[in-house]
């Protein structure tokens, strides 16, 4: 029988591939932001699967509002990353020290 | 039992393919792992119940985010092995950050599962459909959230516009405030020529 403990089990493994995959491509911007998606991914199995095992709609109300979120990100980065590359001609965070920070 | 191998089936498609989107050496494969992960986590979703869910995250996800992932991947002419280059270095760190997460995670679905416990592991069977009783909860006393998503959504398209808008400076675009404020008084004249004296301009 399926339980709670196996979506969880599954969004934890997609939440820390999603950790990994920030710290291994540290320069790559467009993998840094798929990362974040499979992050929000495993947020949203978590969701769906308290949901629906306490018989609680609220929790899939949020993974829709979590979409949401998710979707303007996406698009927003990309902006940004369209722009950055379009000044500079590269992606590599390295780059991105203009403000000295 | 098919619930079982179901269930088993989509996580295992979903875990292999994020992995695929992590260590893939090309970003456009990266893409379409990403496109089948995404799929198979809404098989998942389907498996708990959440159909609306499932079917917003192939919508959404699929239809729209991997394709402008895809698009600006495409898009920009990147030489992608340099930006690989910290890849080895990152790794034993990165790897260390992960399996600390993980033991950490273990830990709390273990503590989680010896503690008190939810009291009905399977949802009460419901006589309405999934996106009726979620409709019906989004237009009542989700009613302020639900607008201000569609109002991140607003923003985030004005904002990607503003970002990404390039003003050309050989285009000779029409000046609207001009074109609305003409009347017709001005800008037409009714005339009615007698014959052979020809108009007078």
């Amino acid at each position: 029988m399926i339980g709670l403990g196996h979506y969880l089990t599954v969004a934890a493994i997609l939440f820390v591939l999603g950790v990994l995959g920030i710290f291994l491509n540290r320069r790559n911007v467009i993998l840094m932001l798929m990362a974040i998606e499979l992050i929000l991914l495993a947020v949203n199995i978590n969701l769906v699967a308290f949901s629906a095992f306490l018989g609680d709609l609220t929790g899939q109300v949020m993974a829709m509002f979590v979409l949401t979120v998710a979707a303007a990100e996406a698009a927003i980065g990309l902006a940004i990353l369209v722009i950055f590359f379009r000044r500079r001609g590269s992606i590599a965070v390295d780059d991105a020290d203009r403000m000295r920070g | 039992m098919i619930a079982l191998i179901a269930f088993y089936l989509f996580a295992t498609l979903t875990i292999v393919p994020a992995v695929a989107v992590i260590f893939a050496r090309n970003p456009v494969h990266s893409v379409l792992w990403l496109i089948l992960a995404f799929f198979n986590a809404a098989g998942l979703m389907l498996l708990a119940g959440a159909e609306f869910i499932a079917m917003l995250l192939v919508i959404v996800y699929v239809g729209a985010v991997a394709v402008l992932f895809l698009f600006v991947v495409m898009m920009l002419n990147i030489d992608f092995a340099s930006l690989r280059s910290g890849f080895t270095k990152n790794l034993p760190f990165g790897l260390i950050v992960a399996l600390v997460l993980m033991g950490e995670m273990i830990v709390a679905v273990t503590a989680w599962e010896e503690g008190a416990g939810i009291g009905n592991a399977a949802p009460p069977p419901t006589a309405v459909p999934n996106i009726v009783a979620l409709g019906e909860l989004l237009y009542t006393r989700y009613l302020f959230p639900f607008e201000l998503a569609g109002l991140v959504l607003l923003v985030a398209m004005v904002g990607a516009i503003v970002l990404t808008h390039r003003g050309r400076g050989d285009v000779r675009t029409p000046k609207v405030w001009r074109q609305n404020r003409r009347r017709p008084e001005e800008a037409v004249k009714l005339a009615n020529p007698p014959v052979g004296e020809g108009m007078k301009l």
